[in-house]
């Protein structure tokens, strides 16, 4: 990666309010492309709220959101998704009566052409597309390893497989930005370090990643660059090395001097 | 007391009985055809499309004005009224899809973000207007076809089915099997059950909520067409027929469990079942207290009794466990 790649997510003084509570208060965020960026805070600093306003679910009270040169505050999430952004949450959230390889189907929904009205006649097209969504989504599976449990329904798999689950889903588009919120959450030490190997894989792919972390061992180890909110406001930014001896992040966010 | 006993057993032939059971599926294929369409849109939507059964109304108007401009009778050739029977089907299906989305997109998705009673009181206004749309420019009097596809086919003794009824099973299951490898097998399907299982996370995979929600209208309708063909060639319609044969179906619908595909197949054979053999045999059985007449109460008692200790439905419903 060159010293000044393109940035592809600009986020510039955006801010959020709901009712009077500012929950992103005039945030500048700028992730370049292919690398891997973390956006770190304390619980309630407003993290998943900046990923609702990238994704969709929201409309910032103010501010822009650059995606690949393109404004994208206001657009619809089906819209963003066929843009290139994809994203996984904090609480799972899976199609949990849907299989294993249902579930990544659905991820793939933004990269299938045949209009619906093909789908009820069962065009040759229609049809030749979807074998070739099946293909895909086998191919996305056995990325993150849970190729054998295609059949599995989405409930019944564990927890940490559950994770990488949403990963695959989210692949499955083909995004060229992907959003994972907590990716860590919840897992134990084995699956972290697993996770870790598979997030640079994923950059290996060429897709770049905006992580939300609340585990700093995580996020020091695979980060390129960490953004640190707090109470909606950004207090460092920087190398993980740098941010992790800044006074004011050790202050809000680790307490005193972890 | 003994004459009661006599009068029961009496009454119980087996051929008796397999006529009834005939006689209840058929019905029940109908029914179940109809609660599809209820049970497709509550499953995406929480809502229940009261304007539905009108829909259906509407679809056996068409039918008989398809049937009307070719002049058919009882004594019309089967070259003739296979093809004008096949022609009133698709313009059944066509003009109830098209009445469905619309429907919707005048009528509930406005009310998208609404409190949940609104697009409800809206469905009950829309069913309003169709019937009285029906009953001043088009007719309130009751319609039937003549006997189209007379004959029978003997089964087993002196018991028969009839080529319609033939006809009405195998279209509705037809029908019901398509539905399924819809479902189960299409993006359509997928972005159907994504929808219904988180609508955020499936927008957020790309899937566009307003088209699966449009296509989810127009396959419900369009399978209220059916019905509305096969209902014609065995009942009579009038402007208040979606009404009854609405409720019935949407009885149907919450038997099975509501949103539930297979579950509204399962609901409506049940009730068309309960409904033929309560006919059949609640006069003898109840010792002539109640008569055929009660049908009608037998299954909405059902559906009471449903919601008493079975509130979710046979099939239970999982996809109302939505976190």
């Amino acid at each position: 990666m060159t010293a000044e790649a393109a940035t592809i997510l600009e986020l510039k003084q955006v801010r959020k309010e709901f009712g009077g509570l500012v929950a992103v208060d005039d945030v500048d965020v700028a992730v370049r492309e292919g690398e891997i960026f973390s956006l770190i805070g304390p619980n309630g600093a407003g993290k998943t709220t900046v990923f609702n306003l990238i994704t969709g679910l929201d409309v910032p009270t103010s501010g822009t959101i650059t995606f690949a040169g393109r404004a994208i505050a206001g657009l619809k999430p089906h819209v963003l998704a066929q843009l290139g952004i994809a994203r996984t949450f904090q609480n799972i959230r899976l199609f949990g009566n849907m299989s294993v390889l249902g579930n990544v189907l659905v991820g793939r929904h933004s990269r299938l052409h045949a209009a619906y009205w093909k789908a009820v006649v069962r065009t040759p097209d229609e049809r030749a597309e979807e074998k070739d969504a099946r293909e895909k989504a086998r191919e996305y599976l056995e990325f993150v390893g849970l190729r054998r449990r295609h059949g599995d329904l989405a409930n019944n798999l564990p927890y940490g497989l559950q994770r990488r689950l949403e990963i695959a889903r989210a692949l499955a588009s083909e995004p060229r930005l992907l959003l994972l919120d907590e990716p860590a959450a919840g897992t134990n030490p084995q699956e972290k370090a697993a996770l870790g190997d598979l997030i640079r894989s994923i950059r290996d792919r060429g897709v770049t990643l905006f992580l939300i972390e609340h585990d700093m061992k995580v996020v020091m180890g695979i980060s390129d660059r960490v953004t640190v909110l707090d109470h909606g406001e950004k207090i460092a930014e920087g190398v993980p090395e740098d941010v992790r001896k800044d006074r004011r992040v050790i202050e809000a966010y680790l307490g005193t001097g972890a | 007391m003994q004459r009661c006993l006599d009068l029961l057993t009496s009454g119980l032939t087996p051929e008796g009985i397999l006529q009834q059971l005939i006689n209840g599926v058929t019905l029940g294929s109908v029914y179940a055809l109809i609660a599809l369409g209820y049970s497709m849109v509550y499953g995406v939507l929480e809502l229940i499309n009261f304007a539905h059964g009108d829909v259906f109304m509407i679809g056996t108007f068409v039918v008989l004005g398809v049937t009307g401009q070719f002049g058919l009778t009882g004594t019309s050739s089967l070259a003739l009224v296979i093809p004008v029977l096949l022609l009133a089907m698709i313009a059944a299906m066509a003009l109830c899809a098209v009445l469905g989305f619309t429907i919707e997109k005048v009528a509930y998705r406005p009310l998208r973000r609404a409190p949940r009673l609104a697009p409800l009181i809206s469905a009950i206004g829309v069913s309003f207007f169709l019937e009285a749309w029906i009953a001043t420019y088009v007719s309130s009097r009751d319609h039937t076809l003549p006997n189209l596809l007379a004959g029978d086919i003997p089964l087993y003794a002196d018991v028969t089915i009839r080529y319609v009824q033939v006809l009405m099973l195998v279209s509705s299951v037809v029908m019901m099997v398509g539905l399924q490898q819809l479902v189960r097998r299409t993006s359509l399907g997928r972005g159907m059950r994504a929808v219904a299982q988180d609508r955020e996370a499936a927008e957020l995979m790309g899937v566009n909520m307003d088209r699966v929600i449009s296509f989810t209208f127009i396959i419900g309708s369009a399978l209220a067409g059916v019905a509305a063909v096969l209902w014609m060639l065995n009942y009579s319609t009038n402007q208040t027929i979606g009404f009854i044969a609405g409720l019935k179906a949407f009885t149907a619908a919450v038997i099975g469990g509501i949103g539930n595909i297979p579950g509204a197949m399962l609901g409506g054979f049940l009730l068309g079942l309960a409904e033929s053999l309560g006919a059949a045999y609640i006069s003898n059985a109840s010792c002539g207290i109640f008569s055929s007449a009660y049908e009608d109460v037998f299954a909405f008692a059902f559906l009471i009794l449903m919601l008493v200790f079975r509130p979710s439905g046979i099939m239970r419903e999982r996809v109302s466990q939505r976190a």
